[in-house]
C-alpha cells in the first residue's frame, strides 16, 4: 500500500515537473493529456487506498525520509493516509482530474497552455502534502505550497491591464495575485505561530503523538493554540476579517477558480480544524466561535451574491458563504459533518465554476450576468449541469447539498444554537435566490447577449464529458451519507443528533427545503423574464449599494491599511532608505573612487619618482618596526 | 687605532646613503645601476664584516652570492639600457614615462 500512497502523491509532482520542461514553449496538446493522465493516476491511487483503509479500517503511514534533526528536534518528513485523509485525497484528485481535462479545452488558445498545467499539477502536489502530511510542519509546507501555486494561477495572466469594467472595481491579476498573497501570508504568521507553540510545549509535531498528549497542556495554552491555529484557516478559507480575496482571486482562469478557489485550496481551513478535532473538542469555547463566525461568513457572503452582476464572482460569494457553513458544523464539533458538506459541495462548487467557465468561453470572457440571458437554447449540456449544481447547492432533495447542508442545520438545532441554526436556515433560503437568480439571468429570458454580437457555443463534447463525473457525484453523493459516515467516524468523533432532533428532523427538513424552493421561486419571477436593470434602483438604493460594494470594506482596507502602509513605505525609502542606507553605502564608494583618484596621480611612469616613493615607505615601515621594538 | 667591526659598518651606512642618494637624484638611467651597485656593494661589506665578527661564514657566502647575481643583473640590465637607447635615443628617466596611470 506504500506505494499508493508514493503514486497518489508524487504523480502531479512529476506531472508539474513534465509540463515545466515546456513553460516556454508554444501550446502542445501532450503536455496537456500527459499530465491529466498522470493526475487521473494520482486519483486512481488514492481511489485505491480509500478502498483499502475502508476493508481494513486502518491508516497507511509511511515515511520518506528524515527531514529537520537538530539537537532534539526530529522531524520526519512521513505521510499518513487515514480515513479523513483518504476522503480529502479522493476529492482533491477527483476534482483536479475533471479541471485537467477540462482545461485542455478552456486553455486550448492561451499561447501558455503548458506553463498553465505545470502550475496546476504542482497545486496538486502541494495540496497533497498539505492532506497527506502526518505533521504540522508538512501540513505546513503544503499550505505555503498551494498559496504560491494560487499566486502564480490567479496571476497566470499577469500581463493583463487593470481594466475598469462597470460591474468590477478595476483589479488586475497580478494584483489579485498579490493580494490574495498577502492576506494569506497575515493568516500564516498566526498558523506559525500556533504551530511554534505546539513545539515549544510539546516537542514534537506528530499529529499523533501531539494529539495523545493534549491533556498536559493548560487550558489556556490549548486555546491559544486553538486560536492561534484557526487564524491560519481563516486566511486560507477566507474567512471574516480576510475574505476579501477570494472574490478578486476571480481574475485568474476560471478552471482555477473551480479546481483552487472553491473545491480544494479554500478548503484548506476546514480540513485543519477537523485534523485538530482533539484540540478543538477540548475548547468549547473557541469552537463557539468559530461556529459564530462561519455563521456571520455564510450569511455575509449570501447577501454579496444577491446583488452582484458578475458571474464569477457570485459563484465566489457562494462558496464563502459555503465555507461558513462547513466552519459551523466544525465549530460546533459535527466534523464529520463538516467533511461531508466539504466533500459535496467540492463536486456541485467545482462542476458551477466549470459551467461557468464554459459560459464564459461561449460569451468571449463577458461576465456581466445581465449581458446575458436565454443561453439555453445553445447550450443545453451547460445549462444541466449548472442546473444540477445550483439545485446541490439550494439543497433540494436528492442533491448533495441537501443531505449535507441539511445535516449542518439539525447539528445546529441539536445544539441548542437555535440563533445559529436561525441564520443559517435563513442564508439557506438566500443561496436559494441567488443560485437560481444566476441560472435564471444566464438561461432564461431574452437573448440580450445579441447586443454584443457574440454567437454563443457550446463546450467541446470532451469537455462536456469531463464534467459528468461531477455531475453525477453533485447528484448522488447524498446517498452515500450512511456509508460515509460510518467511514470516517471510525477517525473522527462520531457525532450523535439527540432523540429530540430526531423527531424534529421532518419538520427541519420541510421548512429548510421549503425556504429554499421559496428562494428559487422568488428568483424565477424576478429574473426569468423580461429582466432589465433599473440604473435609477442601483443609484438610489442604499442597500443595493453596500452589497455591491462589498459592504465598502474593500475601501475601508485601502483607506485603514493600504494606503497608510503605503505613506509609511514612501517615507521608509524616501527617508530611511536614500537618505540613511543608500547614503551610507554611496559614501563608502565614493571615499574610495576620491582616494583612488587622488593615490593614482602617483603613478606618473617616472621611474624616479617611483623610487623616492619606495624609499619613503621603506623609510616608514623602518621607522614603523623600529619604534615597536622601543616600545617594548 | 684598530679597525674595528664600527669602522665597516659606518662605511657601509656612508656607501649605502651614497648609493641611495644617487637613486632619488640621478636621472640618468646608466647612474641609476651605478648607484644600484653601490648600495649592493654596501650590504656585501657589512655581510663581510658582521660574518668575521661573529665567526660564522654564512655571511660572506651571502655576499658572494650577492655579487654573483648583481654581475648577472648588471649583464641583463645593460642590455636592456641598451635596447632602451635604441629605442628612444635617451636615457633620461624624465623622458621616459610612457607607463602613466
Amino acid at each position: 500500500m506504500e506505494n499508493y500512497v508514493y503514486i497518489a502523491l508524487f504523480a502531479p509532482l512529476v506531472s508539474s515537473l513534465f509540463a515545466a520542461l515546456f513553460a516556454q514553449k508554444p501550446k502542445i496538446q501532450l503536455v496537456g493529456i500527459v499530465t491529466s493522465v498522470l493526475i487521473i493516476v494520482s486519483l486512481l491511487a488514492s481511489l485505491t487506498l480509500l478502498l483499502h483503509i475502508e476493508e481494513t479500517g486502518k491508516a497507511v503511514s509511511v515515511t520518506l525520509m528524515d527531514w529537520i534533526q537538530a539537537g532534539d528536534m526530529d522531524i520526519k518528513f512521513g505521510f499518513t493516509v487515514d480515513q479523513v485523509t483518504a476522503v480529502m485525497m479522493s476529492v482533491v484528485t477527483l476534482v483536479s482530474s475533471v479541471v485537467h481535462v477540462y482545461s485542455n479545452y478552456y486553455m486550448e488558445s492561451d499561447r501558455s497552455f503548458n506553463r498553465f498545467f505545470s502550475y496546476l499539477s504542482a497545486f496538486v502536489f502541494s495540496m497533497m502534502i498539505l492532506v497527506m502530511s502526518d505533521n504540522f510542519l508538512g501540513l505546513f509546507i503544503g499550505w505555503e505550497g498551494v498559496g504560491v501555486c494560487s499566486w502564480l494561477l490567479i496571476g497566470f495572466w499577469y500581463d493583463k491591464k487593470d481594466v475598469t469594467r462597470d460591474i468590477n472595481p478595476s483589479i488586475s491579476p497580478s494584483w489579485a495575485a498579490n493580494e490574495a498573497f498577502i492576506m494569506n501570508r497575515i493568516a500564516d504568521l498566526g498558523m506559525l505561530v500556533g504551530i511554534f507553540m505546539i513545539y515549544w510545549n510539546l516537542g514534537t509535531l506528530k499529529y499523533s503523538e501531539v494529539f495523545a498528549h493534549l491533556d498536559t497542556l493548560s487550558h489556556g495554552m490549548l486555546v491559544g493554540i486553538g486560536i492561534a491555529l484557526f487564524i491560519g484557516a481563516m486566511g486560507k478559507s477566507a474567512q471574516f476579517p480576510l475574505h476579501t480575496w477570494l472574490a478578486d482571486a476571480m481574475e485568474g482562469p476560471t478552471p482555477v477558480s473551480a479546481l483552487i478557489h472553491a473545491a480544494t485550496m479554500v478548503t484548506a481551513g476546514v480540513y485543519l480544524v477537523i485534523r485538530a478535532n482533539p484540540l478543538y473538542s477540548q475548547i468549547p469555547e473557541v469552537g463557539y466561535f468559530i461556529a459564530v463566525l462561519g455563521t456571520f461568513v455564510a450569511i455575509f457572503a449570501a447577501s454579496m451574491a444577491l446583488v452582484n452582476r458578475d458571474l464569477k464572482r457570485v459563484i465566489a460569494y457562494s462558496t464563502l458563504s459555503q465555507l461558513g457553513y462547513m466552519f459551523a458544523a466544525a465549530g460546533l464539533g459535527a466534523y464529520w459533518v463538516a467533511l461531508f458538506h466539504l466533500a459535496a459541495h467540492a463536486f456541485f462548487k467545482a462542476l458551477l465554476f466549470v459551467g461557468a467557465g464554459n459560459v464564459m468561453h461561449a460569451m468571449h470572457d463577458e461576465l456581466d450576468m445581465f449581458k446575458m440571458g436565454g443561453l439555453k437554447k445553445q447550450m443545453k449540456w451547460t445549462f444541466l449541469y449548472m442546473g444540477v449544481a445550483s439545485l446541490a447547492l439550494s439543497g433540494i432533495y436528492p442533491f448533495a447539498g441537501f443531505f449535507s447542508k441539511d445535516t449542518i442545520l439539525e447539528a445546529a438545532f441539536n445544539e441548542h444554537t437555535y440563533g445559529i441554526w436561525f441564520v443559517l436556515w435563513f442564508t439557506a433560503g438566500l443561496t436559494a435566490f441567488y443560485s437560481f437568480r444566476q441560472v435564471f439571468m444566464v438561461f432564461f429570458g431574452d437573448e440580450r447577449y445579441h447586443e454584443l454580437g457574440v454567437h454563443p457555443h457550446e463546450a467541446k463534447p470532451y469537455a462536456l464529458w469531463a464534467m459528468a463525473p461531477l455531475a453525477v457525484l453533485a447528484l448522488i453523493f447524498g446517498f452515500f451519507k450512511e456509508d460515509f459516515v460510518e467511514f470516517v467516524t471510525k477517525f473522527l468523533p462520531a457525532y450523535e443528533m439527540s432523540e429530540h432532533t430526531e423527531h424534529m428532523v421532518w419538520i427541519l427538513t420541510i421548512v429548510t427545503t421549503a425556504i429554499a424552493l421559496t428562494g428559487i421561486i422568488i428568483a424565477y419571477f424576478k429574473y426569468s423574464k423580461g429582466l432589465k436593470r433599473n440604473l435609477e434602483f442601483e443609484k438610489k438604493n442604499k442597500v443595493y449599494n453596500l452589497l455591491i460594494n462589498q459592504y465598502y470594506i474593500p475601501i475601508l482596507y485601502e483607506k485603514t491599511f493600504s494606503k497608510p502602509y503605503k505613506e509609511l513605505s514612501e517615507i521608509a525609502w524616501k527617508e530611511i532608505d536614500m537618505e540613511i542606507v543608500d547614503a551610507g553605502v554611496d559614501g563608502i564608494a565614493k571615499a574610495v573612487k576620491v582616494m583612488g583618484d587622488e593615490s593614482r596621480k602617483m603613478q606618473n611612469g617616472n621611474l624616479s619618482s617611483y623610487l623616492k616613493w619606495m624609499v619613503a615607505g621603506f623609510i616608514i615601515v623602518t621607522v614603523v618596526s623600529l619604534l615597536t621594538v622601543v616600545i617594548k | 687605532m684598530t679597525i674595528g667591526l664600527s669602522h665597516y659598518l659606518i662605511l657601509s651606512a656612508i656607501l649605502f646613503s651614497v648609493g641611495l642618494a644617487g637613486v632619488l637624484r640621478r636621472k640618468n638611467l646608466l647612474m641609476l645601476f651605478f648607484a644600484t651597485e653601490i648600495m649592493l656593494n654596501a650590504a656585501n661589506i657589512a655581510f663581510a664584516a658582521i660574518s668575521v665578527h661573529i665567526g660564522d661564514l654564512s655571511g660572506q657566502m651571502f655576499a658572494l652570492f650577492i655579487i654573483a647575481i648583481a654581475a648577472s643583473e648588471v649583464a641583463v640590465g645593460l642590455g636592456l639600457l641598451i635596447l632602451i637607447y635604441k629605442k628612444y635615443g635617451t636615457l633620461d628617466l624624465d623622458n621616459l614615462s610612457i607607463m602613466k596611470g
